[in-house]
């Protein structure tokens, strides 16, 4: 066990943990976030995807030691139910969604794109979102939540 | 729009507690004792199929209106991901003239809610929305206050009207009475009234409106409550361990393997069952993990190499005519030409996103699970049995899952959490493996289906002979059968199968196509009644049902998926023999008059060119384009779907590449167009993930496909074919499911496309690239 400290949506949190323990545990176990999800435990699905400095990673295979520090925004942090983020907004816009149990995967890595990649083509898309499964297939709708997140912002 | 279906992870244990009594007592309404209520008003219901449970006949069990005319609702059918939170909302905020935002619904616990059964089968519909259960509450309700409303008010109740909660003199709206005015402290005490006045839907404002998801905001913020969030004070983490093969049974567990480990609670064995216990999540992992368990091999099963060819010579199966009109093979003998083909079906897995989750507090005579379970009343009889406690000890609360399309893993692992529970005396979370989930839930059912069918000069179709063979085993566990899913078979119970029987009887009972066994292209008679959507006479239907070496189980479209496969493949395959249009013929060989309009209205959203398939002059190299339609009455009486596929095919590589799925859809009256078409997206891009990438593969006893390496699906980031549906509203028919209607018909569009692109015929899903190019090779050979 060790202490860790880490920044989780610009909030510092210290938990004593197995360094070795993967991310995913720390944020919905210690710190009670609701936004990454277990899917797979082998960073194939995106279910347990987070931004840490603006990357999207797959918290269920990060060893939490290694993202001491680092700056870490889950769905939770992006916006709220009252003032969701402009990218969630898209999402209920477009009403792209069936289960949810996606989501963290599809919105912060298409979040992740259109921060370094303001005009997506659908090709960038396709390479974004290639390891992101949503087995209710609501892809169509998810493609046209980012467009109109990209073109919100461009605005 | 807030929703009030969220509760926060920190009040999950408190509203564990929180009965249906306080929370009215504490939200200023009248008291309704649901127990008494029940007791007072149940009636049992239990369909043929025990899909739709005991209901309730008392009022009370439904609604109830709080002093501040809220309106709360209770249903026992769920929201799984499809939209039926916000449809039930708009139904309640409908019938009872209410805003969306004063209803608040409560969904399937069994501390506060009706037993509805399951919510599956595209059912929901069907008995919520239709003359029965919540809509005949919900006018039962409406007419009760309009005659509180008459004799406060003075006025005859035929002068009076509903609106925004209240009940007016429709002359004089400024005389009015709010609901909860009138019944405020009461119950109704009423039984639903079979002749209450529902609403037309010609004069609906909010059903039938594409009424924004209410739960999407919360989801998209992460905000939602899922099993998975659920988080209970003094909470543990289990972690079962499966044996490594089909049928194994324990021989012995090595506790002092994990001895001394941080973190570790106990070691779990009943009978077959071993799981750990621990203080943390990645504890449980790693304990378990290092667990030593030794098993005895279960028995040989088959060679997946060779399955189907086991299957079909399995001679202990169950056998079953849905029809035989005694002349087929008659009628094929005389026929001019005769087609025949066989189609095969792998084992198909659920596959969910999330792996399966839950959470249990079991006590001494008192038992609270969280579960993503699609039957909450059947989950409680189930844990009780397998917990040793009375039905009415254990409560079942319904909690979000990842979707999950039929028996996932959320019922296994509801038990898993339960007995691991019981062991320690805590409350305990499981969540399962990606490999435990994906080698140990009820797979969709493998089939083979002989088709054969005879033609007679003029090109019409005389006889129609469908032989199957298809392996079951468990499945729901439904109200008293625990052993039909994994857990509850280690722990001792056995699953169901069905017992040998052959020859088949007589089918002496009239057309029931609930799993779509019967093609749509025969008349259906039996006994002179005859319930088929076609015109061919001279029809044979035999099953042959066997035991599986996994577990089985409902996977939306459950077998209806399969059979529609065959028989509107071969549909395809009979029209080519006879050079016919492919949409043409099909209406030809039609009769209900809606299925014939969804073919037509697809047809015409594709802009379908008449002719016969394959595409005339199509190039034997390079990339071929080509489309096909697939029609099916979903389950034979819930939903009319058509869809049109097109297609580009590369013969080279023999990559199939979807470019368009447009479809027809009459699911009777539209409760909300735009969660119809989420629907309608979802399903037919399910179905062509199905239909091009999956399949479950074994060997040595053990499920290989245990990732999403090995069980192939394609992601968000692949490009998709645009999908269009056409709604046929019917506002005067009955609600029908949409849920499972165009998944059911998108492998045959997609094959009979690729046929028409290249005159090559799929017989196998999933159509894989080696699969392609062995059809385009049997092509040359036979064109040689």
């Amino acid at each position: 066990m060790s202490q860790i400290t880490l920044l989780v949506n610009g909030r510092t949190h210290t938990v004593e943990v197995d360094p070795a323990t993967p991310l995913l545990f720390v944020l919905s176990d210690d710190l009670a976030l609701k936004g990454p999800k277990f899917g797979c435990g082998l960073g194939q699905c995106g279910a347990c995807t987070v931004l840490a400095r603006g990357q999207a990673i797959r918290s269920c295979i990060t060893p939490v030691e290694s993202v001491q520090r680092t700056e870490i925004t889950t769905l939770d942090g992006l916006g709220t139910l009252d003032q969701p983020h402009p990218i969630q907004q898209a999402f209920i816009d477009e009403q792209a969604a069936q289960c949810g149990f996606c989501l963290s995967g599809v919105v912060l890595g298409a979040k992740a794109l259109v921060d370094r990649t303001p005009s997506p083509t659908d090709e960038d898309i396709d390479r974004a979102l290639s390891g992101v499964l949503c087995r209710c297939f609501a892809h169509t709708r998810m493609r046209k939540a980012i467009h109109r997140y990209a073109a919100s912002r461009r605005a | 729009m807030r929703t009030d279906l969220t509760p926060d992870a920190g009040t999950a244990l408190g509203s564990a507690g929180l009965s249906r009594r306080g929370f009215l007592r504490g939200s200023g309404a009248m008291i309704v004792a649901f127990a008494a209520a029940r007791h007072a008003g149940l009636q049992t219901l239990v369909s043929a199929q025990g899909i739709n449970g005991r209901s309730a006949t008392a009022l009370d069990a439904w609604i109830a209106i709080t002093a501040d005319s809220r309106v709360l609702a209770y249903t026992g059918k769920c929201e799984l991901g499809q939209g039926l939170y916000t449809a039930q909302v708009q139904l309640v905020a409908e019938e009872l003239d209410v805003p969306l935002s004063r209803v608040t619904l409560t969904m399937c616990d069994t501390s506060a809610t009706p037993d509805q059964g399951t919510t599956s089968g595209a059912q929901s519909h069907p008995a919520n929305f239709n003359q029965a259960n919540l809509a005949l509450a919900c006018a039962t309700a409406r007419e009760a206050l309009v005659r509180l409303g008459a004799d406060r008010l003075g006025a005859p109740a035929v002068n009076l009207a509903t609106g925004d909660g209240a009940v007016f003199v429709r002359t004089d709206p400024s005389r009015r009475v709010a609901y909860g005015e009138l019944v405020g402290g009461k119950k109704f005490m009423l039984n639903l009234d079979a002749a209450a006045k529902r609403k037309n839907a010609t004069d609906w404002k909010v059903l039938g409106t594409p009424v924004p998801r209410l739960d999407l905001p919360a989801m998209v913020t992460a905000q939602l409550e899922y099993v998975h969030t659920v988080r209970v004070p003094g909470m543990l983490h289990g972690r079962v361990v499966r044996p490594p093969s089909v049928g194994a049974t324990l021989a012995r567990v090595d506790e002092a393997s994990v001895r001394g480990m941080p973190g570790l609670v106990r070691v779990v064995v009943r009978k077959n069952f071993v799981g750990v216990v621990a203080e943390k999540p990645f504890q449980a992992i790693q304990i378990a993990d290092k667990l030593q368990v030794s098993w005895t091999p279960g028995p040989v099963i088959p060679d997946q190499a060779t399955y189907y060819d086991h299957l079909r010579q399995d001679r202990a199966s169950r056998d079953t005519y849905l029809l035989d009109s005694g002349d087929v093979d008659q009628s094929l003998r005389a026929a001019r030409q005769v087609v025949s083909a066989t189609y095969l079906h792998p084992f198909h897995m659920h596959g969910s996103v999330g792996s399966s989750c839950a959470v249990a507090d079991v006590q001494p005579g008192k038992a609270t699970l969280w579960s993503a379970t699609q039957a909450v009343y059947p989950m409680r009889d189930t844990a009780a049995q397998l917990l040793g406690l009375q039905p009415g000890e254990v409560r079942v609360v319904f909690t979000r899952g990842s979707g999950c399309y039929g028996i996932n893993g959320a019922d296994t692992v509801t038990y898993d959490a339960a007995l691991l529970s019981q062991a320690v005396g805590r409350p305990v979370r499981v969540q399962l493996t990606r490999r435990d989930e994906m080698a140990w839930e009820n797979f969709g059912n493998a089939f083979v289906i002989d088709q054969r069918a005879g033609l007679d000069a003029s090109g019409t179709i005389v006889a129609w002979d469908y032989e199957a063979w298809s392996p079951a085993l468990g499945g729901r566990p439904g109200y008293d059968s625990p052993g039909n899913v994994v857990t509850g078979w280690l722990a001792g119970f056995t699953p169901a199968v069905a017992a040998p029987r052959t020859p088949a009887p007589a089918p002496n009972t009239p057309l029931s196509n609930n799993l779509n066994t019967a093609p749509s292209y025969v008349t259906g008679c039996v006994g002179g009644v005859c319930r088929g959507t076609g015109t061919v006479r001279s029809e044979r239907v035999l099953s042959h049902r066997t035991v599986s070496p996994f577990f089985t189980g409902p996977l939306r479209a459950p077998e209806r998926f399969q059979n529609t496969f065959a028989h509107e493949s071969f549909m395809d395959e009979i029209a080519a023999a006879a050079k016919a249009d492919p949409v043409t013929f099909r209406l030809r060989h039609l009769r209900d008059e809606r299925l014939r309009t969804v073919v037509r209205s697809a047809a015409d959203a594709a802009k379908w060119e008449e002719r016969p398939s394959p595409r005339p002059r199509a190039s034997a190299a390079g990339v071929s384009r080509g489309r096909g339609i697939s029609c099916v009455l979903y389950e034979g009486d819930n939903g009319y779907v058509a869809i049109v596929a097109e297609v580009e095919v590369d013969q080279a590589t023999g990559t199939i590449s979807v470019t368009r799925l447009v479809g027809a859809q009459d699911c009777g009256p539209i409760s909300n167009p735009d969660g119809v078409k989420n629907q309608f997206e979802g399903g037919a891009l399910h179905g062509m993930s199905r239909a091009l990438f999956e399949e479950v593969s074994w060997s040595d006893q053990r499920v290989t496909s245990v990732d999403w390496r090995s069980y192939r699906t394609f992601a968000v980031g692949t490009p998709t074919p645009a999908v269009d549906a056409v709604l046929v509203n019917q506002p005067s028919a009955p609600a029908n499911g949409a849920g499972e209607t165009a998944i059911t018909v998108v492998a045959a569009a997609i094959g009979n496309a690729v046929f028409d692109a290249t005159g090559a015929r799929l017989r196998e899903i999933p159509f894989t690239p080696a699969r392609v190019k062995a059809a385009l090779s049997a092509r040359s050979a036979a064109t040689a």
